[in-house]
């Protein structure tokens, strides 16, 4: 074949490849637009907290443990009541969002980088890199991750930066193994043969033709490690091993309100009902995008 | 079957492998996490007891020399006595296995029991109400967080409708709420699996074939579809196994449950390295184990895996 026959074949493969997906668009359902508004307007929260919260650190002892109020005994509004220092509940949620998003949205970074770029280079090149990173793979899959991120919290003692690279390095698994399997099945098409016979660079095809084939995927692992790292702070929060008080976090108002669940069930299940529709809104819009943009990882 | 013989032996050695990377990673982390030798003595003791006890557990060696004294006893079976229980680390641990056992059986039997049953109905009952009631409850089961989960049955089972109590361990009424919890994430993905599954299944055409020579509905869905559609529910039940053990370190923090995970938070805060290395271990080697039954169960009923695999 002549060298233009050949780029012809290419560029019909690779373009066959990107284009296949846009034969799928639908229209998006309403309840997945309200799920990206839901986090929309949970980042917005987040963001402009000082304006509408109330302090979430400092309490009124005249006003602890008081119902959902709008009238509370110190004169200012409780809408989902206070906990037992007196600290308005839905204020500290709002601060708390800060938490979930940051930790949420920063992990699923480092996760998705890290474990992006192993799966594609283990998947282009094979060979013992693969065995070795494939093995701690399996390895860390073998036992509860709660318990290494509460060791290694132990030794690097608990903060916010901690936090976000232990809930990061949980995820990366998922995105090596997924990428891999991907760059392997694209890597055995003849398109990729081609490019390196006609002297094109491997990091050029990774970047020109393998990146955007598996960015779709890349998305949807995404879109649903978002949730469970979210999940994951919250759980570390509950035991006490994550953002440490008096910083509000979801996870640790929980766990504070604890105690109290007879008499003031409000402090932990407000914050937990929040933690939970948005764990339930992120994975649902990441199923939804898994059927839309790849339906070989339907199933689970 | 030779070729199976010999996937199954690759994944036996990787599986070895794996296990030996768990316990160094487990043994640095843990290592590096503090001295508990404060924790042992009162406080006013005197230094030169710190340092004898220090010499006693052998931790006043370099760490490359503990390291190696550690792999050679865990070769021999030994994983060292605990320092806050005063005896064998591996017999503490294994005498808090039963309580997850336990704990873990019930939550994986109520999933199986209640998941397989309604995810064939909602698959046979397609956009029915209670399909879509279905469903939408496995949602919820999937994205909720363990945690708060438990949290709420205690609020409304023990503390608002006084059905249960709310933690420890005891007759039946203290396994069911703990059951429930860790249950819940595997129960609804047995539900969600098991409905895609059949559906798959019932697009086939040798399901239209039977339809077509006359076999009746029941027979259908009993033999024709269950048998076929049994590959995937299994993974993703052997695989929800797995996450149990992982499940069940929050589970039975919440219910103060005796168990293995709630003996292992509690030693990573006592330090009590040689209790946490065992326990890791136990639950490392039973995740492992569930991994190639299944792989070899997989194998048995399908002889595609088989070929592909090897």
């Amino acid at each position: 074949m002549s060298r233009p026959a050949v780029a012809v074949a290419t560029l019909g493969a690779t373009r066959g490849l990107t284009t296949q997906h846009a034969t799928h668009r639908r229209r998006v359902p309403w309840s997945i637009l309200a799920a990206c508004g839901f986090v929309a307007a949970l980042a917005m929260l987040a963001a402009a907290a000082p304006y509408l919260a109330q302090n979430p650190e400092r309490g009124s002892l005249r006003a602890r443990l008081e119902a959902p109020t709008l009238q509370g005994a110190d004169g200012r509004a409780h809408p989902l009541g206070t906990d037992h220092l007196g600290r308005d509940v839905l204020s500290r949620i709002i601060y708390g969002t800060r938490v979930s998003l940051t930790v949420g949205f920063a992990a699923v970074a480092i996760g998705g980088l890290v474990g992006g770029a192993l799966g594609l280079i283990v998947g282009f090149y094979g060979g013992w890199v693969d065995e070795v990173i494939m093995t701690v793979a399996d390895a860390q899959l073998a036992f509860p991750f709660i318990l290494l991120a509460i060791g290694i919290i132990a030794v690097l003692g608990p903060s916010f930066r901690n936090l976000i690279i232990v809930v990061g390095l949980s995820g990366w698994v998922t995105y090596a193994r997924v990428l891999r399997s991907q760059v392997l099945s694209i890597r055995r098409r003849e398109f990729v043969d081609a490019i390196i016979a006609l002297g094109g660079s491997v990091p050029r095809i990774i970047v020109r033709h393998i990146l955007p084939n598996v960015a779709s995927t890349f998305m949807v692992i995404a879109t649903l490690e978002l949730a469970r790292a979210i999940v994951l702070e919250a759980t570390l929060s509950f035991l006490g091993l994550g953002i440490q008080p008096p910083t509000p976090s979801w996870g640790g108002m929980i766990h504070e309100g604890r105690d109290y669940l007879d008499s003031a069930w409000w402090i932990s299940v407000f914050p937990g009902a929040v933690l939970m529709l948005t764990s339930l809104v992120v994975s649902r819009t990441g199923d939804w995008l898994r059927d839309v943009l790849d339906p070989t990882l339907r199933g689970g | 079957m030779h070729g199976f013989g010999a996937f199954l032996a690759y994944r036996l050695f990787r599986t070895l492998i794996a296990l030996w990377l768990v316990s160094t990673v487990v043994f640095v982390v843990i290592r590096l996490s503090g001295d508990p030798v404060p924790l042992l003595l009162p406080p006013d003791a005197p230094v030169a007891e710190m340092e004898r006890v220090r010499h006693d557990l052998g931790l006043d060696r370099p760490l490359a020399v503990q390291y190696a004294v550690f792999v050679g006893n865990v070769l021999r079976g030994n994983f060292g006595r605990s320092i806050h229980f005063r005896q064998p680390a591996m017999e503490v641990a294994l005498s808090y296995l039963p309580a997850t056992f336990e704990l873990g059986l019930a939550a994986f039997l109520i999933a199986v029991v209640v998941a397989f049953p309604i995810g064939v109905f909602s698959a046979v009952r397609r956009n029915s109400p209670l399909d879509h009631a279905a469903m939408g409850l496995a949602l919820i089961g999937q994205s909720a967080p363990t945690f708060f989960l438990g949290i709420l049955f205690i609020l409304v089972f023990s503390l608002r409708l006084d059905l249960f109590p709310t933690s420890g361990r005891g007759d039946w009424r203290y396994l069911v709420l703990p059951a429930l919890t860790l249950g819940a994430f595997a129960m609804a993905s047995i539900a969600r699996i098991t409905r895609s599954a059949v559906l798959e299944v019932q697009r086939a055409d040798y399901i239209r074939t039977a339809r077509a020579k006359g076999v009746g509905e029941f027979m259908v869905i009993a033999k024709h579809t269950l048998k076929n559609a049994a590959l995937p529910i299994l993974t993703i039940t052997g695989l929800q196994f797995g996450t149990l053990l992982g499940g069940a370190v929050v589970t039975e923090t919440v219910f103060s449950w005796p168990g293995m995970g709630r003996l292992a938070i509690q030693s990573i805060y006592n330090r009590d390295y040689p209790v946490v290395q065992s326990t890791v271990f136990i639950a490392a080697v039973l995740f492992i184990f569930i991994n190639l039954v299944l792989d070899a169960l997989y194998g048995a009923l399908d002889p595609r895996a088989r070929a592909a695999r090897s």
